[in-house]
């Protein structure tokens, strides 16, 4: 019973519980597996980071060890050339235009699949259910034809209204229950004040659902920012390329440069690390959510 | 009227319209509401999902180059053709191959990191957002790094090598008899993270009081960890099991990355075939038939995990819709 270690503490009873109940230190074992599991974990990206800032006659040299003298060009290379910036941008449009159709035309769609009584209500509830079991990869070759027959291949919408339209399902499964949690007495409040239903919408719902709107707005920005087989069919323009199409290009154009493509590939991670960082709880519970239903 | 009764009836739907309407203009109000908020949503997810799958089926039984008109009907033998294609084949079973593959390595690794992470020590909170960065990484960004990693002159092999195992070194992706070995890895690498905060989730809701009745009862960590945890994450293993086969099946941007589907298609998925057929050699409706069949496989095989292993947690809604009942 010694080595029984106290579970994650939720809430203060939690909390409270653990003062009273702290037992002996912790094997040393979970520290050695920690730091193995992360240094599995964190090895191909530091190696990456720092193999930007040496040279291809050090790679070549010895491919695994530490920088030395410290190369800059390869990042500064990369930050002066304007296409990465290029790439960057691309992506931020994309995902931003994405995300907001996606959380706008969610949280419309999940208020009456939630709050109204009507018949067929479930029916089409389970219309956008059946949508997370359509991969993008079956519609692939239709939605390339089609892109293109609305001459929207080589734009930020063409891109972006398929990735949104795919995001919707779990947008609306995640939004909906929490839509259905509110209680029914806001409601009745505001029916007694006057509100119409589109009233309670806007100056109720759409305030007390920002939480749920957030965790599915980063899911679907953190999608679209990762997306690679719609930009792929339909972006060849290297003006409008995003950071994933970038970064392939760049690793086949200079193969021959392995430093120069970890620095360039490096720098792409760090948005993503940052965005992951500050959203890291709401993307964590976005998917236990998506878990759960 | 008692809202709690009507269930998710609202206030609106029980009361005379609230300035007063006759009833039924207030339900053709009603229907308008519904329309202007679901419209939206639904134009999207009709043309843009559901059309296009539509598409892809009737585009699988012409004989058509995506330009022109689609007048060459040939049946079923875009299907015929796929199903008697090698390379088809192969792609079906490293797929299959992968969907084994990821639960039987990922689900033992993923359940240790999720006890270990589960227990009290400076640095857990660190640990738990480390372990999730692989998954976060686009596959395209991680893919390029591992591929560089893993090329002969990469640092993969010099690492073997430095640590005295330089016996082992190989072209991880070029030698067509190791390659899918390797992007098993690699997968291992980026997918373990999701396991791990999923089970992480499916731990909290393991009351305390079960560890502290068997720590009383004499049991050690690990006979509680066996007897009583992981039993109990039951209903988080399938739901990860269920989202890991699916992603098996659509598996695409890391393969295309990491080798393109080869050598020699070893590593070849459904997916990477079909974009090879319908972009490279624009063979629009063999590779919609290539499509309509990767669907298949997964509706199918979802609908059977559905039924056979995960129907015993459907009960679970039951208790939870009692006690929103309850709680109103």
């Amino acid at each position: 019973m010694t080595s029984v270690v106290a579970p994650p503490s939720r809430g203060s009873r939690g909390a409270a519980r653990s003062g009273s109940q702290r037992r002996r230190s912790v094997s040393p074992w979970v520290y050695v597996a920690s730091v193995l599991v992360a240094g599995i974990t964190l090895a191909p990206v530091v190696y990456a980071v720092l193999s930007g800032f040496r040279s291809n006659g050090q790679l070549g040299a010895n491919p695994v060890g530490l920088p030395n003298p410290w190369i800059f060009t390869n990042y500064t290379g990369v930050l002066t050339s304007g296409s990465f910036w290029q790439y960057a941008l691309n992506s931020v449009i994309i995902a931003g235009v994405t995300t907001a159709i996606v959380v706008v035309a969610g949280v419309m769609a999940a208020y009456p699949l939630a709050r109204y009584r009507f018949k067929g209500r479930q029916a089409l509830f389970n219309v956008f259910v059946i949508g997370l079991m359509f991969p993008l990869t079956v519609a692939i070759i239709p939605l390339f034809l089609m892109v293109r027959d609305l001459q929207l291949t080589n734009t930020y919408w063409g891109v972006a209204l398929p990735q949104a339209a795919f995001a919707l399902p779990m947008t609306i499964v995640i939004l909906r229950p929490f839509l259905m949690a509110l209680p029914n007495e806001l409601e009745e409040a505001a029916m007694l004040d006057g509100a119409s239903r589109i009233g309670f919408f806007w100056r109720i719902l759409i305030p007390l659902s920002g939480p749920g709107m957030v965790t599915t707005g980063v899911l679907a920005f953190v999608g679209s920012w990762n997306g690679y087989l719609l930009p792929l069919l339909l972006l060849n323009d290297p003006k409008l390329k995003t950071l994933p199409l970038g970064v392939a290009d760049f690793s086949t154009q200079y193969s021959a440069d392995t430093a120069g493509v970890l620095a360039f590939t490096s720098l792409a991670v760090i948005p993503a690390l940052v965005f992951f960082l500050t959203m890291q709880k709401r993307i964590v519970s976005g998917l236990q959510g998506a878990v759960k239903g | 009227m008692n809202p709690g009764a009507t269930g998710q009836a609202t206030a609106w739907s029980v009361a005379p319209g609230p300035r007063g309407r006759g009833a039924s203009s207030n339900a053709w109000r009603k229907r308008l509401e519904i329309f202007f908020f679901v419209a939206p949503a639904l134009l999207l997810f009709a043309t843009f999902v559901l059309l296009p799958v539509v598409q892809a089926a009737r585009y699988s039984v012409f004989r058509w180059n995506g330009l022109g008109p689609m007048d060459n009907f040939i049946g079923f033998q875009n299907y015929v053709m796929a199903l008697g294609d090698t390379v088809f084949q192969r792609s079906v079973t490293n797929n299959l191959t992968i969907a084994v593959l990821s639960i039987a390595i990922q689900l033992p690794i993923g359940v240790l990191i999720a006890l270990l992470l589960n227990r009290k020590f400076p640095g857990q909170t660190a640990m738990r957002v480390i372990v999730f960065v692989p998954y976060v990484l686009a596959e395209v960004v991680a893919g390029v790094i591992w591929k560089l990693l893993l090329q002969p002159s990469g640092g993969v092999n010099a690492f073997l090598e430095a640590i005295g195992l330089g016996g082992v070194t190989q072209s991880w992706l070029a030698n067509s008899s190791v390659a899918l070995w390797t992007v098993m890895g690699v997968l291992t690498w980026k997918y373990c993270g999701l396991a791990i905060v999923l089970l992480l989730a499916g731990l909290q809701g393991v009351p305390e009081e079960l560890h502290e009745a068997a720590s009383i009862d004499g049991a050690s960590w690990w006979q509680t960890q066996r007897k009583i945890t992981i039993p109990l994450l039951g209903p988080t293993i399938r739901t990860w099991m269920f989202l890991s086969m699916i992603g098996s099946l659509q598996l695409f941007d890391m393969v295309w990355i990491l080798t393109k589907g080869g050598p020699d298609n070893a590593t070849s998925t459904m997916a990477t075939y079909l974009i090879r057929q319908g972009t490279e050699r624009s063979q629009y409706g063999y590779s919609s038939a290539v499509a309509i069949i990767l669907f298949v496989i997964s509706f199918v095989i979802a609908g059977l995990f559905q039924k056979l292993v995960m129907n015993r947690d459907s009960g679970d809604d039951k208790p939870k819709q009692r006690r929103k009942k309850v709680s109103r």
